[in-house]
């Protein structure tokens, strides 16, 4: 059951960006930095965290959930650090996903060419 | 009048143009994102039942496993051809957070390894992370206020 909410709930936060992308003309880039915002609020407000209990992956590998996850880091930061984990709270929660691209990125970069065009 | 020349111009462009085909376009982010989705939850349950790990750790190792193939089909140049047709399918899951840095980095290794890859290869995660992180930073002020306000 938990893959097909997985699939359902996934495939429908691809297809409203799709419908985004062909309505509005909105760049992918946007499209990213808008649902990154949008996991942030819902993270906040901690109705995401809903979603994710009933659609697991499909709600946490979509951006959204990168929002969430920043989100969800920091309340917890603050809960045990306060002021101070307003600041640290969001990076360290997303830290893992944050260097895995950037070292990923990197090392692929090295060893790879990309196709000439 | 140079703004009609504009509006006739732009009239035949929406004439001219191709349709894109925005049902099919729409269907396959659908198929095509809920599958990579669905992969996730595979990688997941194998963290969680077999490697023992919990649920935090769990998505976290999911989080880093997915971007390292987002960035390998990157380097193999097969994620460009599969995200030719999936469209947002495979810019909004993660692994399409780790092609907007991997392929960007390929693509300016030419320019150098310091100002050329690693410079360019935040064209598009860049923003990410400064809304992001902003994002999260107004989140736990909100959150902190509200606390110390209501007590919650």
């Amino acid at each position: 059951m938990q893959y097909l909410n997985a699939f359902w709930v996934g495939g429908l936060i691809c297809a409203i960006a799709q419908i985004l992308i062909d309505k509005t003309k909105l760049t992918p880039a946007r499209i990213l930095v808008l649902y990154v915002v949008v996991g942030a609020a819902l993270g906040g407000i901690g109705i995401y965290n809903k979603i994710v209990d009933y659609a697991g992956a499909g709600a946490t590998v979509p951006l959204i959930g990168f929002g969430n996850v920043l989100a969800n880091g920091v309340k917890k930061a603050v809960d045990s650090e306060g002021l101070l984990g307003v600041i640290t709270g969001g990076a360290s929660a997303a830290a893992g996903g944050i260097s895995a691209a950037v070292f990923f990125a990197f090392l692929i970069a090295l060893i790879f060419n990309p196709k000439a065009k | 009048m140079p703004e009609n020349k504009n509006k006739d111009y732009l009239n035949y462009i929406d004439k001219t143009a191709p349709k894109s085909p925005m049902l099919k376009n729409v269907l396959l982010a659908f198929l095509i994102g809920g599958l990579i989705c669905v992969i996730g939850q595979l990688i997941g349950d194998f963290y969680q039942k077999i490697c023992g790990l919990d649920t935090d750790s769990m998505r976290t190792a999911v989080s880093v496993t997915m971007v390292f193939l987002g960035a390998l089909l990157t380097g193999l140049d097969l994620y460009p051809k599969i995200a030719k047709h999936a469209g947002a399918g495979t810019i909004v899951p993660i692994t399409g957070f780790a092609n907007s840095i991997t392929s960007p980095a390929m693509e300016f290794k030419r320019e150098g390894l310091v100002l050329g890859m690693s410079a360019k290869m935040f064209v598009v995660a860049g923003p990410v992370l400064v809304y992001g992180i902003s994002s999260s930073v107004v989140v736990g002020i909100i959150y902190f206020l509200y606390k110390v306000l209501i007590g919650g």
